[in-house]
């Protein structure tokens, strides 16, 4: 099977999880920035990880014959002093030159708070400046439900062009809010919390099979980079035919990644 | 597309273990010492919600919306970085 891995933190894995997902069909994969686990003391900390997202990691996957792409942001989590933030987000514009760089990502909400919503709207307009896509994280747990409204909202307030907006993590409660809404929605395949593979495909099986990707999001936290091709194996269990697998884990997000100027495979 | 049957032929006994990993986990609270925290009772409030779900909600939705926070407006700042996995509402004291 051929698939596209549209959600991995591939600084956190190691070189053998490119060499194993590689082996099973990976031809692409694009790496958001996130939160390393620690909040970083220094802008020139988020300088460094941008040359790891553009230069570093793009090198480390071609040996596999993947392709590597990045979204540049800085994560909700470290978005709370707003002007950190910002001093972060100026480095940005000269990243966007590099030829690995899909758009605005992954930005969002992680408590829900008024700093990190003025600074996800800051972003937004980062995105629409610069013409790119966005790719957003949605809170964890209990803190899902609120932040996915509070962020439908906000792009809502932003007139952005729905098309090109995929709001991620997504789960049974929140899923139909954001596709009812004309966004894209990313689902994330993790062992102890958002979706399982059984679950993903019932979200598949309901809310329907179009604007919708699968990923791993595989990270330095229990999370497994085989996960959307294991996935893909449940569907078939469940008789889903090979078109429709590959529709979910190879088109899908072809198809939304395709409106990144920079990808291609 | 699958029967009912060859759903529970795929899923029936993961399903019948992990129900009896809540049974488990829900009798270890119990034996222990000390105090339950929130997430005690929220866990309870799920597990009627899912026996429960309100008209046109599935089991599942009805799960992660007894968990969830339902408060619309933004915090004005956040104290913890992580999730708990259910909603503590706010002490009214």
């Amino acid at each position: 099977m051929r698939y596209i891995e549209p959600h991995a933190h591939m600084v956190s894995r190691t070189t053998a999880d490119y060499e194993k997902i590689a082996q099973v069909g990976c031809e692409a994969l694009c790496e958001p920035a996130f939160w390393a686990g620690y909040d970083r003391a220094s802008a020139q900390g988020f300088y460094d990880y941008y040359r790891q997202l553009t230069e570093y990691e793009p090198a480390r996957a071609a040996k596999f014959g993947i392709k590597h792409f990045c979204w540049l942001c800085i994560n909700p989590k470290e978005a709370e002093d707003p002007v950190f933030a910002r001093e972060v987000m100026s480095l940005i514009p000269d990243f966007i030159k590099k030829p690995n760089v899909l758009g605005i990502g992954e930005i969002g909400l992680n408590k829900n708070t008024r700093n990190e919503l003025a600074i996800f709207e800051e972003h937004v307009d980062l995105a629409k400046k610069f013409n790119l896509p966005i790719l957003i994280h949605t809170p964890h747990l209990e803190d899902k439900l609120k932040g996915t409204r509070l962020i439908l909202d906000a792009l809502n307030n932003a007139d952005v062009d729905r098309d090109r907006v995929i709001i991620d993590h997504v789960e049974e409660h929140t899923a139909p809010l954001v596709l009812d809404q004309g966004y894209w929605a990313g689902m994330t395949l993790y062992p102890e919390s958002k979706c399982s593979p059984a679950r993903a495909i019932d979200i598949l099986e309901t809310f329907g099979m179009e604007r919708i990707w699968m990923n791993s999001a595989c990270d330095w936290g229990i999370s497994d980079p085989l996960a959307v091709i294991k996935c893909a194996l449940e569907m078939k269990k469940r008789k889903h035919s090979s078109e429709v697998v590959d529709q979910v884990i190879f088109d899908n997000p072809k198809a939304f990644l395709s409106q990144c100027p920079n990808f291609s495979l | 597309m699958p029967t009912k049957k060859d759903i529970q032929d795929l899923y029936f006994m993961d399903s019948r273990f992990k129900l009896l990993e809540i049974a488990s986990f829900l009798d270890r609270v119990e034996r222990h010492d000390g105090e339950a925290d929130f997430r005690h009772e929220a866990f309870m409030k799920a597990l009627m919600a899912m026996q429960n779900p309100p008209e046109g909600t599935s089991r599942a939705q009805a799960v992660h919306l007894a968990f969830s926070d339902h408060s619309t407006q933004p915090a004005e700042s956040a104290t913890i970085q992580f999730a708990f996995g259910a909603h503590q509402e706010e002490d009214p004291s």
